[in-house]
């Protein structure tokens, strides 16, 4: 039986290996190219897990950038995540180092994962979970690792491939408008992105332009304009 | 390694969590309540699209070639996803375009 919950939850996890392990080895090369040890992609992997994070990380390292800064530039851009917490907050029955495990390897593609799964009489739902989560994790590091490898042993030009990033999220928007079917929340984000240059903010812009954003949804709301 | 690259690493381990555990610390039993499940709900696709805005701020538009790269990629993603609807070929495809345009520079 532990053997079919296994290949079950392999077999929800393999369109986000195809999705990790191509990213995770343009991080690698990324990485490899800025002339860092091929095991410093597999510990960023291992420990910081955040696809985005880590692409931001090349740049920050590159500017040598103070560690306030990347706490407030990483926090930032995964602020995202708090959201899907409160989503899954109830179906996370896990307790302890699982449930900790959990909540740590809550990315983007194992919370689509996870939101996703029908709830199924007779399965151990914490055991498919951990099993989906650790799955995930696994495909990002082998990418990080095989990217870093290969970029240290082939020089590759690597000028463009950081539009993965914004593919990325191209492809997240599409995802979100299939799963909510209302225009408001895009509306309301080039809004918010517009007042944000306005302000000059760029620096800033995705805190400003977020908290922007989620007034105009809490204003919205209170107008009765949207529910 | 240096002493400057594991605390940089130390750092952006603890921000991510952060992010990811917050809600369970913040809202042991909330999360039902209606207003979060709104939040949860419409907030996600905004950020999304907050995103992609942010990753192409820095396209300047007034020179050569115009952000044509940064904007065929884009409209490249869109149609093969939607054609697809899958994530991997989408991404890779835009990419695969974007390196080829802004390497061979063939758009000035």
């Amino acid at each position: 039986m532990n053997q079919n919950s296994l290949a079950s939850s392999f077999q929800a996890t393999v369109p986000v290996m195809f999705g990790y392990i191509p990213m995770g080895m343009a991080f690698g090369l990324l990485l490899a190219n800025a002339d860092y040890a091929w095991y410093v992609a597999t510990l960023m992997g291992i420990f910081i897990y955040a696809g985005a994070a880590q692409f931001l990380a090349v740049g920050l390292l590159a500017a040598q950038a103070g560690l306030l800064e990347v706490a407030i530039a990483t926090f930032l851009l995964n602020s995202r995540h708090i959201f899907y917490g409160l989503s899954l907050m109830h179906r996370f029955k896990a307790r302890g180092w699982r449930r900790f495990y959990l909540v740590f390897g809550l990315t983007d593609e194992t919370f689509s994962l996870l939101t996703s799964q029908p709830y199924q009489p007779g399965v151990d739902e914490t055991r498919a979970q951990l099993q989906m989560t650790a799955l995930n994790q696994g495909y990002w590091v082998v990418g990080c690792t095989l990217g870093a490898l290969l970029g240290q042993a082939i020089e590759f030009d690597t000028t463009g491939l950081e539009f993965t990033l914004p593919a990325l999220f191209i492809v997240l928007v599409i995802e979100q408008y299939r799963s909510v079917r209302r225009l408001f929340p895009f509306v309301i984000a080039v809004l918010a992105a517009v007042v944000t240059f306005l302000l000059g903010g760029a620096e800033q812009m995705l805190l400003i332009s977020i908290a922007l954003a989620l007034s105009l949804l809490l204003l919205g709301r209170r107008a009765g304009v949207v529910q | 390694m240096s002493w400057y690259l594991v605390s940089f690493i130390a750092v952006m381990t603890s921000a991510t969590f952060l992010t990811r555990a917050l809600p369970f610390l913040l809202f042991r039993r909330g999360g039902e309540h209606p207003l979060m499940a709104y939040i949860g709900r419409y907030l996600p696709p905004a950020i999304m699209l907050l995103l992609v805005i942010y990753c192409l701020q820095t396209v300047d538009f007034t020179q050569p070639p115009h952000g044509a790269p940064e904007l065929l990629a884009s409209g490249v993603v869109v149609a093969v996803h939607m054609l697809w609807r899958n994530s991997l070929i989408s991404i890779g495809a835009g990419t695969a375009l974007y390196m080829y345009l802004v390497q061979s520079g063939v758009l000035g």
